[in-house]
């Protein structure tokens, strides 16, 4: 915490001093605030009614140099080299290189390294930097909040605007604090936390707020981890999701491609400090969450808050006091084909998939390798690996985690969006029920009438080999692998008190 | 845009909550590089079932839909709101709209309009027991009325007064581009640029 009592201004959180940063003006009776934005990160699916609306007025692109596309919802994650086969996706890839040469701005084609999930690249070229403002047509935005950036998904109404203007009229937001105090246990992952974060508070519980991640448990994640739990703010309704920037987070910027260098660097760092929230500033809504006593995390239902502990059972809608809620838990396990007490263990999935912008990065595919090494796949599973861009497909390569994969009996794929949303070729037939990484576990999310259990890396890789939800330490109890199996980190031993049904 | 002051149509109950944007249009009707055509993927998994209440021929022309609580969650895609547009929606009532959503609808003249879920259970009462019967939404009272019922809805100020004059964000923001040019001045130069583009080698 910084301590603004000295210089005599009023404490502020760490939202509040991105947003006043960018205050080109404010709003007053009503009117929104207007914000620039500093990086505008673009894709093929909300943006050509955007540019078309661009041409039709006679407007110029204003920043072609704060702006960056990539292709990454529409494409297949097989034989890239050859033409989209779907006409339709085709057509809107086509548009998008058309309109980016016209427009003037950089994008990262199928082939390209840098091409894959706009979420993962940003980063990774260090693009996505504390205190900046960030927007991008796609709700999981938020992601980038984990630097400390204010992330914000938008409307192709709002991609246009963006791109004529390079700012924004927004109301301003309540802050929410999320405290995550104490120690996750072995195997307990940020895709954990966010999951349990999302059931207590629901999916209307963020409405309106910036929510920020406090605590040591949030200190103690990586970059990855940070960006897993900011890109699912918006599953709490929430505007963005922020952490602030701290040593972790200048490690991992260093060196990237567009991380400031030289004296702009200490500049930068000298800004960056000064992010943190303030001591004594006031949060709208505080909640509270214990990381020592968290278990690994998985959904039941048809949203995002629908979830329990792995060790849990389906719960009965008929315990549900609110009446919607109720119909709508009900309407959810007549989707997902479950019975209230089954326990969460006792299903059994037809697919794994590891990806998206929540889980795909290296971090992710090194975890889940790690469990599935020399290991052999449950019969009759399928299981799809895809890197979130073909730089992370390029790295995990080198460390040869490809082969570990394809050993196991997994496909390992090129970069994009692939099976979180149905829009390319990877999607679950009807009835089919999924292990998955990703973010929305909403009906047909994943193909029409496919059914979806958000899982984190880890147990997405020990469900691939049991075939029902599992974490690593059910692998050791069922005797599909032996204790020295597991890496010693994630040993049962290390968490004896972990699962009372072992 | 055209100015939104009144509109007066069928109403339609959607007896849900958590309608995310997923349900709205799927991703499958995405891939339009077009604002219009979307009406029949509104809704699209849920309309193959007859018993579908969009597919019941007393609400064939309905103008207004009431949903329950947390409509147009989850993607931010705007489809969603050309979709209600392009079926025939000009209204959406309910307790607690997703945020993205609303701010889409405001900008394509399709008014989000919060009310209680009181008054949310009480409209599905009453259209329910009357089928096809007619509601009033009055933008400038901010009330809808349906019969003698009448109920208050919140939408933001500045939300309203762009739909009653039917203003382009764009434009409204064109005309501060002074003083967009003189924040830019001050921009920092180790904040990110994506041109030219660099490098490093793996």
């Amino acid at each position: 915490m910084t301590n603004a009592s000295m210089s005599g201004e009023r404490p502020r959180t760490l939202a509040e001093k991105v947003w006043d940063k960018h205050l080109v003006s404010k709003g007053s009776d009503g009117t929104p605030d207007l914000i620039y934005i500093d990086l505008h990160l673009v894709h093929e699916v909300t943006s050509p009614q955007a540019f078309d609306g661009l041409r039709l007025a006679g407007r110029r692109l204003r920043r072609p140099d704060l702006t960056i596309a990539t292709e990454d919802h529409n494409t297949p994650t097989l034989a890239i080299d050859r033409p989209i086969k779907d006409l339709t996706s085709r057509t809107q890839i086509e548009t998008l290189r058309r309109n980016c040469e016209e427009f003037g701005v950089r994008l990262h084609s199928l082939g390209d390294i840098e091409q894959g999930i706009v979420h993962v690249v940003g980063p990774q070229l260090g693009l996505t930097q504390p205190g900046i403002t960030v927007v991008c047509g796609d709700s999981h935005t938020s992601t980038h909040g984990a630097f400390g950036a204010m992330a914000l998904g938008i409307g192709t109404s709002e991609v246009e605007h963006v791109m004529a203007t390079q700012t924004l009229p927004l109301q301003p937001f309540k802050t929410m604090a999320i405290t995550v105090d104490g120690t996750l246990r072995p195997g307990v992952t940020a895709k954990d936390v966010i999951l349990a974060v999302i059931a207590k508070i629901g999916t209307g519980g963020g409405q309106g707020y910036v929510l920020e991640y406090r605590g040591s448990a949030i200190r103690a994640l990586s970059m990855e981890g940070r960006m897993t739990i900011c890109n699912m703010s918006i599953e709490a309704g929430a505007r963005a999701g922020m952490v602030a920037p701290d040593a972790t987070t200048y490690a991992y910027l260093k060196g990237r491609a567009h991380s400031p260098a030289g004296q702009d660097w200490d500049d930068a760092v000298a800004y960056w400090e000064t992010l943190a929230t303030d001591e004594g500033a006031v949060f709208d809504a505080e909640v509270v969450l214990d990381a020592d006593t968290l278990e690994p995390f998985v959904t039941w239902g048809t949203n995002p808050g629908q979830g329990v502990s792995l060790s849990e059972t389906v719960p009965d809608p008929a315990g549900v006091a609110d009446a919607n809620e109720r119909a709508a838990a009900e309407r959810a396990l007549e989707y997902m084909d479950l019975a209230a007490g089954t326990p969460m263990k006792d299903i059994r999935v037809d697919t794994v998939f590891l990806g998206s912008c929540t889980n795909s990065r290296v971090e992710d595919l090194r975890a889940a390798a790690e469990i599935v090494k020399g290991q052999t796949m449950a019969p009759g599973l399928r299981m799809l690996v895809v890197p979130g861009s073909a730089r992370v497909r390029i790295e995990a390569e080198a460390e040869g985690l490809d082969k570990i994969f394809t050993d196991f009996g997994a496909e390992w794929r090129f970069a994009g969006c692939s099976m979180c949303l149905g829009m390319n070729p990877d999607q679950l037939a009807p009835g089919e029920r999924c292990a998955s990484t990703s973010n929305r576990n909403f009906e047909g999310r994943q193909g029409k009438g496919g059914r979806t259990h958000l899982v984190s890396p880890l147990v997405a890789a020990a469900t691939a080999i049991r075939g029902t939800l599992s974490s690593p330490w059910d692998l050791v109890a069922a005797g599909l692998v032996t204790a020295d199996a597991i890496p010693a980190e994630l040993a049962p031993a290390a968490a004896p008190a972990l699962d009372g049904a072992l | 845009m055209d100015k939104f002051m009144t509109v007066t149509g069928v109403a339609l109950p959607l007896r849900r909550s958590n309608v995310d944007t997923d349900q709205i249009i799927p991703a499958v009707y995405l891939k339009r590089v077009t604002k219009t055509g979307f009406e029949d993927a509104l809704f699209a998994a849920w309309r193959t079932d007859p018993e579908f209440v969009l597919n019941r021929p007393e609400y064939a022309q309905a103008r207004i839909l009431v949903a329950g609580a947390d409509f147009g969650t989850g993607s931010s895609r705007e489809h969603a709101v050309w979709a209600l547009r392009d079926y025939g929606f000009d209204v959406v009532l309910c307790p607690r709209f997703g945020d993205i959503f609303r701010g889409n609808a405001g900008k394509q003249g399709l008014l989000a309009a919060q009310i209680t879920e009181d008054d949310a259970q009480r409209l599905w009462s009453i259209i329910e027991a009357d089928p096809g019967i007619e509601l009033t939404v009055d933008l400038v009272a901010r009330t809808a009325r349906v019969g003698d019922f009448t109920v208050p809805f919140q939408v933001d100020d500045y939300t309203r007064w762009r739909l009653l004059e039917g203003l382009d964000d764009i434009g409204l923001t064109l005309r501060d581009e002074a003083r967009i040019a003189e924040f830019e001045s001050h921009r920092e130069p180790w904040r990110p640029r994506t041109l030219p583009a660099r490098q490093v080698s793996l």
